[in-house]
């Protein structure tokens, strides 16, 4: 640990500052717990003395309900699933190109700049419903020949217009980030643009991006539960069906739930990358 | 230090840089006002001056990092001021260091030395990186070879620096205040890896702060002050016994701050 004295016989003092940290860590998991606990323990009695309390546990969190949607719902949710997957590669490739398009300098290419900036600042601005319904509504009533009708394919393509401009900034803020002499240094060199950008600037912007990356596909995992505005049969218009058939909301709980399984390992990768980028940016540091 | 040692600038015979009336503004700040400066075969030039003096514009015109309002610099007699000249095809021919941030932290220590060689120049992967250790074994770095750059010291980084634009083969080395991020011990294994290129006859214009360095190494001092080459010649004429008022200013300031 400490260099230039001896190894393998730490002194009294380090000894003592060790043995202190682990009761203080001790303590705070201690803590932790307790103030967790009685949190638990509050909420619980808080709903469950409710007047409607009754009610409200038979027609949201029937456990013969939610064993019996379970299926249908899990269905839906492939449904979403490879929405997301599609999607999300989809985004990137639109995010990318959209993002290097507004890099470009010279005039030659200032239409191929206005057309990325225009759609940048279009499809941020609009809410992701309302992109949904014009494009899944809008487009097949143009009855154009091949034409896509799946709500599907119309879904994800709101979606990927959406989040790509989403996408398409976080890169260029990654690109931005990337110090101006590193360029400088590349193109001294004799590297030119593309050059530049491809072995230069991307890989480092890409490092610096991947944790908002990260937050803007779990922010998407739950909105392709919004296809099932279209009617694509996912896990969201399934709990629809079910509650209707039933008039138990149970199956809404159930498709939220699921939603929320399916979020929680990337949110952790999300905070595992974030901090180790953190980590590496300041080692050493104790703050 | 060579032939040319002693003839003054402008007489040095088909200079290999040459920089004419060079003008640079960033707006209505006129930071370049007609810069005049030959650099011959061999030769090296120390530019000094006070800190925005214009000595990082002049090397960044020079490099074609930025364009030149009016003038012309000439490579090996061709105007690269020309727009219709292939900016990408010139850098090429020369070799630039900066003050910091020079090396690609994502890349390897040989990867930097090897990027453009391989890339820009087309040579093999196998005889960049032949040469690439070979230079890196000369300052004394080839066990750093694959380390990461934020795995070295400011030192060592800028010395990778500097190999990486000698892999190039450049005709001309331009070194921007190389040494002033550094601490000061740090200095001195810099300023003798560019006194040994310098002593293999490279051609390099640098801009510094290290006077005692420019009057052992340099053929020519060259004085900048408000964007004008107030005074160019050999070191111990510029440094020991300057004609203009304004360099002995200076002079008299780095003196105040333990630099000479
Ligand atoms: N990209 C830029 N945009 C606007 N102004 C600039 C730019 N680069 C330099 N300048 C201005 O040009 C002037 C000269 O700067 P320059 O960097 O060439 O000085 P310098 O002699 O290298 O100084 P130092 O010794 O501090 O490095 C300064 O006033 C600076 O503000
Ligand atoms: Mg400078």
């Amino acid at each position: 640990m400490t260099p230039g004295v001896a190894l393998g016989a730490p002194s009294e003092l380090e000894l003592s500052r060790r043995a202190w940290r682990q009761r203080r860590a001790r303590r705070s998991t201690l803590v932790a717990l307790l103030s967790t606990l009685l949190f638990g323990v509050v909420a619980y009695l808080v709903v469950t003395s409710a007047p409607g309390w009754p009610r409200v546990r038979t027609t949201f969190f029937s456990p013969t309900v939610a064993w019996e949607s379970m299926p249908e719902i899990g269905a839906g949710l492939w449904l979403n699933l490879q929405v997301l997957l599609v999607g999300g590669f989809l985004v990137m490739v639109v995010g990318l190109l959209a993002a290097l398009t507004r890099s470009l300098r010279g005039p030659a290419f200032a239409p191929l700049r206005i057309v990325a900036t225009a759609y940048v600042d279009l499809f941020r601005g609009i809410p992701l419903i309302i992109v949904l319904y014009l494009v899944g509504f809008g487009f097949p009533a143009l009855g154009l020949q091949g034409m896509p009708t799946s709500p599907f394919v119309l879904g994800t393509a709101a979606i990927v217009l959406v989040y790509g401009a989403y996408v398409a900034e976080v890169f260029r803020a990654g690109i931005e980030s990337v110090h101006p002499s590193q360029r400088a240094a590349a193109r001294s060199l004799g590297l030119n643009h593309r050059q530049t950008m491809r072995i230069v600037v991307l890989p480092q912007a890409l490092r610096t991006v991947t944790p908002a990356l990260l937050n803007d596909f779990v922010a998407l995992q739950k909105d392709v539960g919004l296809i099932s505005v279209l009617g694509a049969v996912d896990a969201v218009r399934s709990a629809q069906i079910l509650v209707g058939q039933s008039f138990n909301f149970t199956p809404y709980v159930v498709a939220g739930l699921l939603f929320v399984l399916l979020a929680i390992p990337s949110a952790r990768l999300a905070d595992a990358v974030t901090a180790r980028a953190r980590r590496r940016q300041q080692s050493g540091s104790l703050l | 230090m060579s032939e040319v040692a002693s003839s003054p600038v402008g007489a040095a015979p088909a200079p290999v840089l040459e920089v004419r009336g060079v003008v640079k503004a960033f707006g209505d700040n006129v930071v370049l006002r007609g810069v005049d400066l030959a650099i011959g075969e061999h030769q090296v030039v120390a530019l000094i001056g006070g800190s925005g003096s214009g000595k990082s514009t002049l090397l960044r015109c020079a490099s074609l990092l930025e364009t030149v309002d009016d003038g012309q610099v000439l490579l090996d007699g061709e105007d690269i001021t020309d727009p219709r000249i292939d900016a990408d095809r010139v850098r090429r021919r020369m070799g630039v260091v900066f003050q910091a941030y020079n090396l690609f932290p994502h890349l390897s220590v040989l990867d930097n030395v090897t990027l453009a060689p391989t890339v820009v120049h087309g040579r093999s992967k196998g005889e960049a990186r032949e040469e690439a250790l070979a230079l890196l074994a000369r300052i004394g770095l080839s066990d750093k070879a694959d380390e990461f750059p934020d795995r070295l010291s400011g030192g060592q980084q800028q010395r990778v620096a500097i190999v990486r634009a000698l892999a190039v083969h450049p005709r001309v080395l331009l070194l921007d205040e190389i040494t002033s991020a550094l601490d000061p011990e740090l200095v001195g294994e810099v300023l003798a890896v560019v006194r040994e290129v310098a002593t293999q006859g490279m051609t390099i214009v640098m801009a510094t702060h290290e006077m005692g360095f420019a009057r052992q190494v340099a053929d020519t001092v060259a004085f900048l002050d408000g964007g004008v080459l107030l005074e160019c010649g050999p070191p111990a004429q510029v440094l020991g016994d300057p004609v203009e008022a304004r360099t002995r200013q200076f002079l008299a300031r780095v003196i105040d701050a333990g630099r000479l």
